[in-house]
């Protein structure tokens, strides 16, 4: 089975990570010193907008890894213009870590241990990508006509 | 047609050794079962009754002769000497073992071919009109579009675990060879008032086990724009869409429940919001995807007379070719529903042969076609009497096309673990049952398809006449529908009454086609005579 496996996370961040605990969505617009948040399924990240300045966290969770509505939750917070901690949390498997980067996600809380070689691959073994997304990466349309 | 630069040659290289990695890890117990299903179906590869299946893409049905003989390779090598073309023009393997996988995925990347996103819940392949860059009527090639549409939505990182499926369906024509109204989004190009080329954009088509026709929520698109707005629509769905009920979360389900205008409303809003990120590709990479889709060198002036002195021949000539845009040329559908043979299966042999017929008469071209057969698209019409001999000695020469016998079926239970009923040996009695071939041409058009379960992959609801297969208490048992239509004309057949067995289900037909007969007027196909004269009739003659 797994070997080489790290328990808690994956972050690509050099700021210090938020300490204090992610509340829900609501919480967090009912209190003004909040920052940190949690979206579960079907909340509208949109809710956010007026209070990205304070936010330093955000907790994307995955109650099941076929469920894909975080990606665009995670999409939609860096097209608001949001730059903090962006993280997964839950039904996190290394098979999704690259669209998961891609989206915007710079963090991540699996529920069970990801192999680190593994995830090391699956982050870098694609040089080229179709589309541009989150992760600044140069799509290859862009990268044909200079 | 289009060829693969160093890039795309790259992700398609490296999907492969990722998929070799994830097959290596599920061997080695590394994921469950349920982890890998949705990474292997993300690859085409299924389990079926008695083996995997592997479902290899034919990006908007286009393929040439050299990636022909690479399928037919592997229908030797890895699987029991034949293929079988499916419903979304691509090809598909039904006894292949899970290690060889991706061996088979490196021997089609040597030929710029790939079974990424051919099943799971993901942005499948691209269906497009068969006759692309042939038919007189098409406002433009749609096959640039397509492709570009293609490289958008491979590993798209936002919509690879969406709510379900999600096809596509592209044309250029009035004339809707792609059934563009029974996709999740159909789109037709078309040219706007000033000449400006954009897309009609249509949403929430579907057959399965609740079949709409879709809504056109966008009259005119700035085709430069389609990227966007598609991301527009996958975003408002993969958001909004359910989650909780397998059989209700296809976008269908969820512009049929915000109703098509609230639907449309929400998606311009997320437009806007996406438009400006940049997201579109530049015309210049449309004008780089369409030089691989200028028209091949025609000869001019070639005579457009044909001798018919051969009846099978002349038969062949006034059912199975269709005119071409260019004189002296002509578009010869090569049918894959041999009388009481399997709907849309090919021997490596014949597929071979029509690669070598592609190859030496089409210029190196071949589509296949929603409807399971193959399409030579560019044959001078001096050569078409050569390329009807070579196909006559091969059993492709069926003069069926459009006919009672040229019947779309879906694998049935012979192969797949959702079926309820066979559809390969019912197929294959009303194929004798209509064998005569002027009985055919006297019934004329008519589209019989045929769903051995609810998921109608047959297309049954799309049928003039369709039949869908159920489970009675243990038995098989076959409904009956009339009246559908995947055409520009697109509508729903609906069931008629109590089912039939498999045999009773080939003499019910038979009732209704010769009722059609008596009823229909000059020039009347069967679906317009039912249109016109309503069920009550239909009925009747089948239940008596």
């Amino acid at each position: 089975m797994v070997e080489v496996a790290i328990p808690l996370s994956l972050r690509f961040r050099d700021d210090e990570p938020a300490d204090e605990p992610a509340v829900t969505l609501d919480a967090f617009l009912d209190q003004p010193n909040a920052l940190s948040v949690r979206i579960e399924g079907g909340d509208d990240v949109r809710r956010l907008g007026p209070a990205l300045d304070r936010l330093r966290l955000v907790e994307i969770d995955f109650p099941r890894f076929r469920d894909g509505r975080g990606y665009s939750s995670a999409r939609i917070l860096r097209e608001m213009g949001y730059k903090g901690e962006l993280k997964a949390v839950g039904d996190v498997l290394v098979d999704q870590l690259l669209f998961m980067r891609r989206c915007g996600f710079d963090s991540f809380g699996p529920d069970q241990a990801i192999d680190l070689a593994v995830a090391r691959r699956a982050l870098t073994e694609y040089d080229f990508v179709y589309q541009q997304a989150a992760d600044g990466r140069v799509p290859v349309w862009k990268l044909r006509h200079g | 047609m289009y060829r693969y630069d160093t890039y795309d040659q790259a992700i398609v290289d490296t999907r492969v050794a990722e998929f070799r990695d994830q097959v290596a890890r599920r061997i080695a117990g590394e994921m469950t079962d349920d982890q890998f299903k949705p990474l292997r179906l993300k690859n085409g590869l299924y389990l079926q009754l008695h083996a995997y299946m592997l479902r290899v893409a034919i990006p908007y049905g286009t393929i040439n002769a050299r990636q022909l003989r690479v399928l037919a390779h592997i229908a030797r090598k890895y699987d029991r000497g034949y293929g079988h073309f499916t419903t979304r023009q691509n090809i598909q393997f039904n006894w292949i073992r899970l290690e060889d996988a991706p061996d088979i995925l490196a021997e089609l990347a040597k030929v710029e071919m790939h079974a990424i996103q051919t099943s799971g819940e993901s942005i499948r392949n691209i269906s497009a009109d068969q006759y692309a860059g042939a038919a007189a009527d098409e406002v433009c090639d749609p096959r640039p579009w397509a492709e570009l549409i293609r490289q958008y939505t491979t590993f798209h990182p936002e919509f690879s675990y969406l709510p379900r499926k999600f096809k596509i369906g592209l044309t250029a024509s009035d004339t809707d060879r792609a059934a563009i109204k029974l996709h999740d989004v159909g789109l037709q190009i078309v040219h706007g008032a000033d000449g400006e080329t954009g897309f009609r954009v249509f949403v929430g088509g579907g057959m399965g086990r609740t079949p709409f026709v879709a809504h056109l929520i966008r009259d005119f698109l700035p085709a430069g724009a389609i990227c966007s707005y598609l991301e527009a629509i996958l975003r408002v769905w993969n958001r909004h869409g359910r989650r909780d009920n397998i059989h209700k979360q296809r976008i269908k389900i969820l512009v049929h429940d915000l109703g098509a205008q609230e639907f449309a409303r929400q998606v311009e809003e997320e437009w806007q919001a996406i438009q400006p990120l940049g997201d579109d590709m530049p015309l210049a990479e449309y004008t780089r995807i369409a030089a691989y889709f200028t028209a091949p060198p025609f000869e001019e002036g070639l005579c457009d007379a044909l001798d018919l002195s051969d009846a099978r021949f002349a038969a062949w000539v006034q059912q199975n070719v269709h005119a071409h845009k260019q004189p002296g040329y002509a578009i010869a559908t090569v049918s894959l529903k041999p009388i009481g043979g399997i709907p849309g299966d090919v021997s490596a042999d014949q597929i071979d042969l029509i690669a070598d017929l592609a190859e030496k008469y089409s210029f190196d071209d071949l589509r296949p076609t929603h409807a399971q057969n193959v399409v030579l698209p560019h044959v001078r019409k001096a050569d078409l009497y050569a390329i009807w001999q070579a196909l006559d000695a091969a059993g492709l020469a069926t003069a069926n096309l459009d006919l009672i016998s040229d019947i779309i079926a879906c694998p049935g239970l012979d192969y797949c673990s959702l079926a309820n009923t066979r559809s390969i040996p019912l197929a294959q009695k009303l194929a004798d049952r209509f064998a005569d071939p002027a009985r055919q041409l006297d019934i004329g058009e008519l589209k019989l398809k045929i769903s051995g379960c609810i998921n109608a992959c047959g297309h049954h609801h799309a049928g003039h006449i369709g039949v869908l297969g159920v489970d009675r208490k243990g038995t098989e048992n076959f409904q009956l529908l009339f009246g559908g239509s995947g055409a520009e004309d697109a509508s729903l057949g609906k069931i008629i009454g109590p089912g039939f067995t498999e045999d009773g289900v080939v003499d019910a037909i038979e009732r209704a086609v010769e009722k059609y007969r008596d009823l229909r007027d000059p020039g009347e196909r069967f679906l317009d005579t039912y249109r016109r004269v309503g069920s009550d009739p239909f009925k009747e003659a089948v239940y008596g």
